[in-house]
Formats: structure tokens, sequence, C-alpha cells
């Protein structure tokens, strides 16, 4: 394929470019809320756990798509807000939003990671470093 | 809806591990996603968080009439080291030049590896810095590139100025072991400084 023939085609298949940014808005999936109304700001490695209420998300009409897709990836094993934001393909703010819903209507909770003031326990520290020696 | 997930599987609750995180700082192309990508169970995978610059610290007016938003990028891999406990590595694409700001990565980190090349070790001064203010336990970690010249260990500190308690290793982040060395070393700086009367872990 020529140059020519390339810079013919492109328009035709794409009519935004990357400098459009994404075509819905992260935060149109949010309502516009950019935090939850949840008291603690959910960390990156917080993990998502469903609780048994979750069991059908499906059922409940007031979700949307992206809520029911976090609580089904958490129901095979707890996701951190990290991981669920990569793998929805979502910026991190927006997850935090959604779980926030989630926690809000009981369907998950979330673990809090040992808070900064606490670390390093000396116990956790050990265990780290013979977990990764036997990697 | 369907979900495809029998009643059964729930029977017992999912075991709720402790999760922790060790961030992977350094210039750009100095090999951090590769580090990560050593040791991680998983393909590193990529989040962004949209931030707004009007929470960076304002040191000059041009920043007012250019209030933006800027996606900082973070490449992330996971080890669980046992089933109650998993270790996340989160490394910063060095071309964002304001993955600083993101300062609730820092928070709660166990520690941090610094992630240098000999031949533009100042690309490693912003982390350096940003980790000693703050207080994170960190590791440098020299990134032993092929055809690089080797310095002495001692020439490296000299330059990078280092505080005599900051460990300096060599690495291939290529190589799982070496890297493994790099994060022991980093966790176990961590125990030093947990406490004077905390002694680091024999062997």
């Amino acid at each position: 394929m020529t140059e020519a023939d390339q810079s013919r085609e492109a328009p035709a298949a794409r009519w935004f470019d990357d400098e459009a940014g994404p075509v819905v808005r992260p935060y149109a999936m949010t309502r516009g809320r950019t935090s939850a109304a949840t008291r603690h700001r959910l960390d990156l490695i917080a993990l998502v756990v469903p609780e048994p209420a979750a069991d059908d998300p499906g059922r409940d009409q007031t979700l949307s798509p992206e809520h029911v897709e976090i609580v089904e990836r958490c129901s095979e094993q707890p996701q951190s807000i990290a991981e669920l934001a990569a793998g929805l393909d979502l910026p991190v703010g927006v997850v935090r939003v959604l779980v926030g819903d989630l926690v809000d209507d009981e369907l998950v909770h979330v673990t809090r990671p040992v808070p900064p003031a606490e670390l390093p326990d000396v116990s956790i520290l050990r265990e780290v470093i013979n977990g990764l020696r036997a990697l | 809806m369907a979900f495809g997930r029998s009643s059964s599987s729930r029977r017992q609750p999912p075991v709720e591990p402790v999760t922790l995180k060790i961030l992977v700082a350094g210039g750009f192309g100095v090999g951090k996603t590769t580090l990560v990508g050593s040791v991680s169970e998983i393909r590193p995978l990529r989040t962004e968080e949209i931030l707004s610059e009007a929470g960076r610290p304002v040191d000059d007016l041009h920043g007012v009439e250019a209030k933006s938003t800027t996606t900082v990028a973070m490449d992330f891999g996971r080890i669980t080291l046992r089933e109650d406990l998993v270790l996340y590595l989160f490394g910063t694409p060095g071309q964002d030049r304001f993955w600083f700001l993101w300062d609730e990565l820092a928070q709660g980190a166990l520690g941090a590896v610094v992630l240098a090349d000999t031949r533009r070790l100042e690309d490693s001064f912003a982390a350096i810095d940003y980790f000693e203010r703050r207080g994170i336990p960190f590791t440098v970690a020299v990134n032993c590139f092929e055809g690089a010249r080797r310095y002495p260990p001692e020439a490296v500190r000299g330059a990078l100025d280092l505080d005599p308690e900051v460990e300096l290793v060599l690495c291939d982040a290529r190589d799982r072991e070496s890297v493994k060395n790099v994060l022991v070393a980093v966790v176990e700086h961590a125990l030093v400084l947990a406490g004077p009367d905390r002694a680091p872990v024999p062997g």
C-alpha cells in the first residue's frame, strides 16, 4: 500500500484521532462525580470483596454495566482498585467512584491496606522477605 | 442475566489478603517496567489516573491560565507471596514528569526501588529526593546495561550523594533472581528503619 492510499483511507476508518481523547468522557460513567461518598479514599491496592448480596448483580437495575463488571471480576478473586482500573481500562478515579457506589449498596466491601502510620509491621516485613526469598 | 457462577462457589468467603506495595521509580527507559515484569506473576498492567494540574504546587503564574489535566500512568505487577499476603509493584513510566504528584501512591508504601542507569544518573535525582523527603525506605538499584561502563558502587554512591544507610545494589532488571534480591534489600532496609530495637532477618 502506498502512502497516498493510506492517507486517503485513514479519515474514513476513523473520523476522530487520538487528540480527541476517549469518545465517551470517562467521568460520564460516574454521572460527573469525581469522588465517592465513602468515608475513605480507596487506595490503589485496596481489595474489592463481594458481599453475599452481590451474587447476581445484574438483578439490580440501577447498576451500570461497569458496576456489574466490577462485581463479576471480584467474584472469582478479590481485585485491587488498580487491577480493576487496568482491567476495565478506566481511570483509577472513575473506578473509585463506581466501587464507592457498590460499597454504598452493600454489594461489596473494601479491605483497608495497612495505614502508613502502622507500617512497617515487623512481622509482616519478615514474612515479605521470607516470601520473596522463597519465590 | 446469567453469570455462569454456581451458588456453591460462594460457600467459602474469599480469602482477604493483606496487600502491600513497593514503588519502582527512576528515569525514562531505565527498565522499571522490565523490573516489574521480571518478578510479577501477571504481565505488567497499566493503570491511569487523570490529575488536575490545579493540584500542582504553583511556582509560576503560567500555570494559572494553563489549568488543565494530565494523565499519569503506572505500570504494575503482582506477587502473591502467600494466599493471604500480596505484594504489588508500581512502576512510574519515566515520560510522565508529574508522577510525583501522585502522592497517594507513596502513601502506605512499604518502600521503593530507585532504578538508576550510570549513563544518566541525574535521571534518578528526582526520585531519590522524593523518597528522602517523605521518609520512605528506598534502595538504589543500578541496572547494569550491557555495554555500559561499570563504576565501583562507592563512586556511584558519591555521585548520588546517598546517605550512608541507604543501600546501593547492582542488578539486572531482566533477571528474576537479581530483582528478587533488590526487593529483599528494600524490605530489609524498611525493617531496619522500623525501629532501632528491631534486628534484620538473619540469613
